[in-house]
């Protein structure tokens, strides 16, 4: 495929995967005609048509359900949040029917969906654009919830996320629709439940997730000047979480930092922490350290909001407190 | 200050239905009164737990409008779900089993009463938040609809009936699905059971416009009133609806005017309605009009009907031993069906 952009990688696998299987339609707003408000489902209403490419009235709570009984009845319907954020609106649907539907029918059901879109704090789009869902969501069961970062990762991961017989939450990033990777030309999936080790290191575990991956990278960057090793890996995953790929990393590093994007209080870093507790407790050197957004609207000025969410040089000086052990 | 609106005269007489017809109606009504009953009775028992709500006195609507479809259509309902159920084609045993928490109910035990599911039987629920399931029927119809014209395939002419009470009508979800529905014609009918009550809620305090057939007319869909006590007027107002979605017509609102003789739930007290009101209803039960339509039209006798009356309550009977004898769930599988495997 050459170099791609992140929302064409999307939009690849969506195209590649309707024209394998018949039952794979899209539903949302503005996803036929206007080809998507960042372009994934650009011209795919041409070839595939308006019933397959299905543009929606404003109505999210009603067309997520629709999604869901579609679903029920034999369809893979990918439903396409025009930002997540919107999606509170279909927190009803979500919860109760796509997560849950499964099991309070006895197993009578089975809920192929995948429900995206993109969330993430953005430049200054305001607080109701900047919503990051996925901490809201962790708690429902039968859902499982993924978050891309890369053109490489995005397909593979659309890919098996449609391919999933189950509810998938795709979260995409506002900021990262033009990062640009070379892709293969061979078709490839990527496991839902998997977290990928970005770089190995020994000196500290730094667990990441969407666009702050890019930037822990970046202050990975200026501390391998200062001779650190960190040990970077991208949940992928956040729901399961890969506690595999994550207790072989503490075996090696003792040492934890998270960086996410999402709001402090009842967060993925939340969650993490609770069950490293659980299970690797006896492997660190020092507690979990958790860097997330500040538990506040997101504001629309400029600075403020960078104040918001964490940045390159703050990962770095954790890193530097970390490795001296005075955190 | 509740005023009882006018009910639409429907002339039984010109229905045209047969012997065999007529009884298997009855008889599908008798099995949803006397079904319910028996929860009421296994409810006090401490056989069956929760919110349980029960389906009596709205018989017709179940049996006019499910019997109108075939076995390949789809039925989507609320927590009120046992009968819908039962007209579908579930099993008693099997919805009983469901009530008393068994691994033999229709939802192994893990829904309950107000979560009936059965794939078999093209059920889509059993829905606890009122409206939730609509959009769900929505996406059955949207289904039929892209089977068809998507995939080109002329055997999916599926239709899917949604039923719901007065006030889900007043519910963002209800509208939202009415202007899908009507936007992409797709085969669905919206069955509105007006028994004039949520809960404790009156539908002419909640409802600026308490005529719902009307509201059809704003997405340019037909509405009907229906006098939701007759069966044959429910069945015929059904038949016609079926008829026009599955040509490809698209959707129907159906508003049956009908009540429930018990209070919302086993739960609740009922001491709202008014005995006068209660009474008018219950002069009106399905059951007793249609018996007496078969006996007049000399459709069956009364030994016929009593025959179908002792064979339902031997059936319902039958559903309380399996469902007593029948299995808990085995606590090791409390985690099984979060995901579909695989």
């Amino acid at each position: 495929m050459a170099e791609t952009l992140l929302f064409n990688a999307l939009r690849a696998a969506t195209d590649e995967e309707m024209a394998r299987d018949e039952t794979v339609l899209v539903i949302g707003e503005d996803v036929g005609h206007y080809g998507g408000s960042y372009k994934v489902t650009k011209d795919l209403c041409k070839k595939y048509g308006d019933l397959r490419v299905l543009d929606t009235p404003i109505a999210e709570n009603s067309f997520m359900g629709m999604a869901v009984g579609a679903a029920m009845t034999g369809l893979r319907p990918i439903v396409e949040g025009m930002n997540m954020g919107f999606l509170l609106l279909a927190f009803n649907q979500i919860a109760n029917n796509a997560g849950m539907l499964r099991y309070t029918s006895g197993g009578n059901y089975e809920i192929p969906m995948v429900i995206r879109g993109p969330g993430g704090v953005g430049r200054q789009l305001g607080a109701e654009h900047s919503q990051r869902l996925e901490a809201y969501f962790q708690a429902v069961p039968g859902l499982k919830i993924v978050a891309c970062s890369t053109p490489y990762n995005a397909k593979g991961l659309l890919k098996s996320a449609i391919r999933d017989r189950n509810p998938v939450l795709f979260f995409e990033h506002v900021l990262l629709y033009n990062l640009k990777e070379d892709l293969p030309d061979d078709e490839y999936l990527l496991p839902l439940d998997k977290a990928e080790v970005v770089r190995p290191g020994k000196d500290v575990t730094i667990l990441t997730y969407s666009r702050m991956r890019h930037h822990v990278v970046q202050a990975s960057k200026a501390l391998e000047q200062k001779g650190f090793d960190p040990e970077i890996i991208d949940l992928i995953s956040l729901k399961p979480i890969d506690y595999q790929t994550i207790g072989e990393s503490i075996r090696k590093t003792h040492k934890v930092i998270i960086v996410e994007e999402c709001m402090r209080t009842g967060g993925i870093a939340a969650e993490i922490i609770a069950s490293i507790n659980d299970r690797f407790f006896d492997e660190l050197d020092a507690p979990v350290l958790r860097m997330s957004s500040q538990d506040i609207p997101t504001p629309y000025n400029g600075r403020l909001e960078s104040l918001t969410i964490v940045q390159p040089k703050q990962i770095e000086e954790a890193v530097e407190k970390m490795m001296a052990l005075r955190i | 200050m509740v005023q009882d609106r006018t009910l639409p005269v429907f002339q039984a007489a010109a229905a045209q239905v047969s012997q065999d017809e007529g009884l298997r109606l009855y008889e599908d009504m008798v099995l949803g009164r006397y079904f319910e009953d028996k929860c009421a009775e296994m409810y006090y028992r401490g056989k069956m737990f929760g919110f349980v709500h029960l389906y009596n006195g709205q018989e017709a609507v179940s049996t006019g409008v499910i019997k109108a479809m075939r076995p390949d259509d789809y039925v989507c309902s609320t927590y009120r779900d046992h009968v819908h159920a039962l007209s579908a084609g579930v099993p008693a045993r099997n919805v009983m089993a469901e009530l008393f928490g068994k691994e033999t109910g229709i939802s192994k035990g893990r829904g309950g009463s107000m979560h009936m599911f059965s794939k078999e039987h093209n059920l889509l629920g059993g829905f606890a938040f009122i409206g939730e399931g609509i959009p769900v029927a929505l996406g059955a119809a949207f289904q039929s609809r892209y089977r068809r014209d998507a995939l080109g395939d002329a055997s999916a002419d599926q239709v899917t009936a949604a039923f719901f009470g007065d006030g889900t009508t007043n519910n963002g979800q209800f509208f939202e699905c009415l202007n899908m529905a009507a936007l992409w014609k797709l085969p669905i009918l919206f069955v509105v059971e007006n028994n004039k009550w949520a809960i404790g809620m009156a539908h002419e305090r909640a409802t600026s416009q308490p005529e719902i057939y009307r509201k059809a007319s704003v997405f340019g869909m037909p509405g009907y009133e229906v006098d939701g006590m007759d069966v044959l007027a429910v069945r015929d107002v059904a038949q016609a609806a079926v008829a026009r979605a599955r040509a490809g017509e698209g959707p129907t609102l159906i508003e049956c005017l009908t009540y429930r003789f018990r209070g919302h739930s086993l739960a609740d007290p009922d001491e709202l309605r008014s005995q006068a009101e209660k009474e008018a209803w219950q002069a009106r039960d399905p059951l007793s009009r249609f018996e007496a339509y078969l006996l007049e039209q000399n459709l069956a006798d009364e030994a016929a009907l009593k025959a179908v009356r002792d064979k339902i309550t031997a059936l319902v009977e039958e559903s309380v031993e399996f469902a007593e004898s029948s299995p808990e769930p085995d606590p090791s599988e409390l985690r099984r069906y979060i995901f579909a495997e695989g």
